[in-house]
């Protein structure tokens, strides 16, 4: 047994105990950033914080929420909207950042691709990363079904068939995952679940391995220069903190992270007192009702290019090709066969092919949210030819890049 | 020596049970989430077919689906086989003949009223004489025949048994077992 002695504070009783100031050195004090980063280094924060703010409203809410068919509709629209002090706020605030945390997945994916933080070590990091992009998805779509409106009900019957596999005919597996043969109580009843217990937790883990995974590569800088952590972190401790590369990561980077968080906040908050209707679809204002389908279906605007890349093709390729978006970003870290650790500006065609991919997801999200009407329907295909194409053209054009 | 064997006895042991109960829990989580047996048995439906009107949709609901009924008028049956299927290249007449009950003197669509692409309910436009899908923007003829992509096959019929000038839906029948025989439905 260790050896324990009269503790002299409250501080020191702790640390004999728990080991306070070993975990503060290992966490926050002697846990290294490097210096040459950009306030696009701050996603990270934001989005743990964004996480916490949907964990605190969602508590609110899941007090007054009745998971039943019969009951959903009112306990959102009347108990919550009307009754409950301040019900209104925790549901514009869980809304609003449900699709704000999208915008700022999207940043920081796209940030990682840009400075090639995925690659030499840190695949892992990104591997984990698109796991909780994976669980986050499901997270909003389950969430989406709580409110039992017109848009929850005919998105789940959309997604859940989705699983009937095309030409596979999977009828069983559907109403399988259903509980009936269409969305009913006991749909309803498993996809609250879902959203309150089992996928928080999954990305409660996964935000774990993905904080975990960073340890050992460390974060990424503007260069992608390699950093050795141990060299600068002991110029930095032994008082030469000018030269050194790295800083800490709190209270140093912390402060300036905070910053970013700040403004982030600012934008936030101007969003759910002022314009949160933008996460609230009217047509989701009607109850749900399985003998009407609304005239025009369309997923929530972080799901739209995905969506577009289904809709364009017969049944089975536009399956397949869903399929195929849904997973190929995971790959990246194998598909891109160049050693090059450095910003897209600076590797040759990787530069347009990463420009080109933005453009492109963008490109088909303004397609999915308008009819499949012409000119979009044929803007839409090409789109979705040209997101598989440039997928495919990933490992050929990195494999004969310069080494700089 | 002997310990360690001893060891991975038990080891190798625990594995076995643990691994059979597992199995066993996976069993019970998968029906757990299946549909309920008072779900599956709120399963019938009878219609009343001397009711209904000529080129005049009409939605009854059958578990919780809604199920076109469409009365075919004479011009209707006339212009069979004018259908062309732009998926096929080939009138639509043959499948026509097999896709319609015959009650009493009088033609009958009746099907299930979900896109066979994704599930959204296609509207029937009355002028026109077809079933359009808002969704993604595939058409089926009066007979609920696919005549645009994107859905694979026309609109599922329910099974059925016909009773007199009664339908009965969810009761299999020889007419229906011939209709999935044929291929003219998937079971649904």
């Amino acid at each position: 047994m260790a050896h324990f002695t009269k503790a002299t504070s409250m501080h020191d009783w702790l640390n004999q105990r728990l080991g306070v100031d070993t975990l503060n050195r290992v966490l926050a004090t002697e846990y290294w950033i490097p210096k040459n980063i950009n306030f696009l280094w701050a996603m990270g924060m934001i989005l743990a914080i964004t996480f916490g703010i949907l964990l605190v409203s969602g508590i609110f809410l899941l007090m007054y929420y009745q998971p039943n068919v019969n009951l959903a509709f009112d306990s959102v629209n009347y108990t919550i909207m009307q009754e409950v002090g301040y019900g209104w706020l925790w549901r514009h605030v869980h809304g609003v950042a449900a699709s704000v945390v999208f915008l700022i997945i999207y940043i920081h994916m796209f940030t990682g691709i840009y400075y090639g933080s995925y690659k030499k070590g840190r695949e892992m990091i990104w591997i984990s990363g698109m796991l909780l992009f994976v669980a986050f998805s499901a997270e909003a779509f389950s969430g989406y079904m709580l409110p039992w409106g017109q848009m929850s009900y005919w998105a789940g019957m959309v997604i859940t068939n989705l699983f009937s596999g095309g030409s596979l005919h999977a009828d069983g597996l559907v109403e399988w995952i259903r509980g009936d043969y269409v969305p009913a109580q006991a749909y309803l009843n498993r996809f609250f679940m879902l959203h309150v217990l089992l996928i928080p937790v999954a990305i409660m883990g996964l935000i774990g391995l993905h904080f975990g995974a960073l340890r050992i590569p460390h974060v990424n800088n503007q260069d992608g220069e390699e950093i050795d952590f141990d060299v600068e972190s002991k110029k930095y401790l032994a008082g030469d903190t000018k030269n050194s590369k790295v800083i800490r990561f709190m209270n140093d980077f912390l402060a300036k992270d905070m910053m970013v968080v700040g403004i982030y906040l600012v934008f936030f908050f101007y969003l759910v007192f002022f314009h949160y209707d933008f996460a609230m679809d009217p047509v989701n204002f009607d109850p749900a009702d399985g003998l009407k389908t609304p005239t025009h279906i369309y997923p929530e605007w972080y799901f739209l290019w995905s969506y577009e890349i289904l809709r364009p093709f017969s049944t089975n390729v536009g399956l397949i090709a869903f399929a195929f978006a849904q997973v190929i970003f995971v790959m990246l870290p194998f598909l891109d066969r160049s050693p090059n650790t450095v910003p897209a500006s600076r590797r040759g065609l990787f530069k347009y092919w990463f420009w080109a991919m933005l453009i492109d997801m963008i490109v088909l999200t303004a397609m999915g949210k308008v009819p499949p009407i012409e000119p979009f329907g044929t803007i839409g295909f090409y789109a979705a030819l040209t997101f598989i194409g440039l997928w495919i053209a990933l490992p050929f054009i990195t494999k004969f890049e310069k080494k700089v | 020596m002997k310990n360690s064997s001893r060891r991975g006895f038990m080891g190798k042991a625990f594995g076995a049970v643990a691994g059979v109960g597992a199995v066993a829990s996976l069993f019970a989580m998968k029906r757990s989430w299946d549909p309920l047996p008072s779900v599956k048995a709120a399963g019938f439906t009878t219609l009343d077919m001397s009711a209904y009107k000529e080129n005049e949709l009409v939605v009854e609901k059958w578990r919780g689906k809604p199920i076109f009924v469409l009365k075919q008028s004479k011009e209707m049956l006339d212009s069979e086989g004018k259908n062309m299927s732009k998926l096929t290249g080939k009138t639509t007449s043959e499948m026509d003949k097999k896709r319609l009950l015959k009650i009493g003197d009088a033609h009958y669509l009746v099907c299930v009223g979900l896109c066979t692409h994704l599930g959204c309910i296609p509207g029937y436009r009355p002028d026109k004489k077809n079933f359009l899908c808002a969704c993604h923007g595939g058409m089926y003829d009066d007979t609920g025949m696919v005549t645009k992509s994107p859905p694979p096959r026309g609109l599922d019929i329910p099974p059925f048994k016909i009773d007199g000038m009664k339908l009965v839906l969810g009761e299999s029948s020889p007419e229906y077992e011939k209709m999935l025989a044929d291929g003219v439905t998937l079971k649904v």
